[in-house]
């Protein structure tokens, strides 16, 4: 693999992070992290709609004009989230309801408009895929890595496994609204902890 | 459902921005000082009421009776879209002031997931025109109410000293915390 693809496919996974560094994305990120299942769930489905959309806009990129470029995308994104819907109804019909409104609002999540505006626009269909996977990978690390520390935090178990008595007493507050925001600051903390350490 | 607990339900119970988690991008990135937030507020309130009606007219009076309605997300994103386009036109051609007040927000409230959450929330509860009006101008007053308040708050924030890794994004993360802490407090209003 050139070092030109290797960078465009571990760009998004620690150095452009789309949730940790770039803030995109937040609405799911906060919204359906209660549990590490969910957040697994929703940056699958977020990963499968920006290859595709990835793919699908660097291969017609010349022929859409560039007044009406904005449009098209969101067309196109907004195809492959109806297909992804459809198919999460039809196979995973409880991460489908628990996911809810969510789902459909992956077609205004900036990172899949970002990419498709910031990369694919311009670069060839393979290095378009693996900045897509890249980010997805960014993106769904991220959202299970919070969606893990909210449940252990909030009820004592890791995907849905229970390591603490049953009466004993959860920090309910992460698993509801205001813990989305107290644990992704934390995490955010670390990060910035971490990378401002290495460099 | 009443209107009046409709109101009550979306602006203070189920916060669109702190309970639901709708619309965080303009919630984090409009808010640093509290004369834009109000502006992006009065833009929300604005466009949300609008896209509600139209999407609402298209789903039940095109949608439906064709039996298209899995094509909601690719249609309503679409009807949204335009509409702000054609909002800013208009707007600029008629009303020079607002269009000074609210055009700059105009093209943010396109990738703004509350509108296109709202507009497919009123649909999936089935509520008439008349309720999803009440049910989108709601929301969008509680939208206005968070971001408002987050603006206050975040404008004290910048004169205190603050260690180096929680500067910027975390600490304004904390904040929405603690104001969606304060929130729930109002959990069980209008049951």
């Amino acid at each position: 693999m050139s070092s030109q693809s290797y960078n465009n496919l571990t760009r998004g996974i620690i150095r452009e992070n789309p949730t940790f560094v770039m803030l995109l994305g937040m609405c799911p990120t906060l919204g359906v992290t209660t549990s590490a299942a969910n957040g697994l769930g929703m940056g699958v489905a977020t990963l499968l709609v920006l290859i595709l959309s990835n793919f699908a806009i660097s291969a017609v990129k010349n022929l859409i004009p560039d007044m009406v470029r904005i449009p098209c995308y969101i067309v196109i994104i907004a195809s492959f989230v109806t297909v992804a819907e459809m198919l999460m109804a039809a196979y995973l019909p409880a991460l489908h309801s628990r996911l809810g409104i969510f789902i459909p609002l992956i077609v205004v999540n900036c990172i899949i408009l970002g990419r498709a505006e910031a990369f694919a626009s311009k670069n060839g269909i393979w290095q378009s895929i693996l900045d897509a996977v890249g980010m997805g990978i960014g993106f769904t690390g991220a959202l299970t890595l919070l969606g893990i520390v909210r449940e252990i935090l909030g009820t004592g178990s890791v995907f849905g496994w229970k390591f603490v008595a049953e009466d004993f007493d959860t920090m309910m507050l992460f698993i509801m609204p205001p813990g989305a925001f107290l644990a992704l600051a934390g995490l955010i903390i670390v990060f910035n902890k971490i990378t401002g350490a290495c460099k | 459902m009443s209107y009046l607990a409709i109101f009550l339900s979306a602006i203070f119970v189920n916060n669109i921005v702190l309970s639901q988690f709708l619309g965080i991008c303009p919630f984090l990135g409009v808010s640093k000082n509290s004369s834009t937030a109000a502006g992006m507020g009065m833009a929300v309130i604005f466009v949300m009421t609008l896209s509600t009606i139209a999407t609402y007219l298209v789903y039940h009076h095109l949608l439906v009776p064709h039996h298209l309605e899995f094509m909601i997300t690719v249609v309503f994103i679409l009807i949204i879209a335009s509409l702000v386009q054609m909002v800013e036109i208009i707007l600029k051609k008629v009303s020079p002031i607002l269009y000074q007040a609210l055009g700059i927000f105009l093209p943010l409230i396109t990738t703004n997931c509350a509108v296109l959450g709202i507009a497919i929330l009123a649909a999936q509860k089935d509520y008439d025109l008349l309720h999803s009006v009440c049910f989108a101008l709601a929301n969008a007053l509680g939208f206005t109410l968070a971001i408002v308040i987050f603006a206050g708050l975040r404008e004290r924030i910048n004169v205190n000293a603050l260690p180096q890794s929680m500067r910027g994004t975390p600490i304004t993360l904390i904040t929405a915390g603690l104001l969606s802490l304060a929130f729930m407090g109002f959990a069980g209003i209008g049951n």
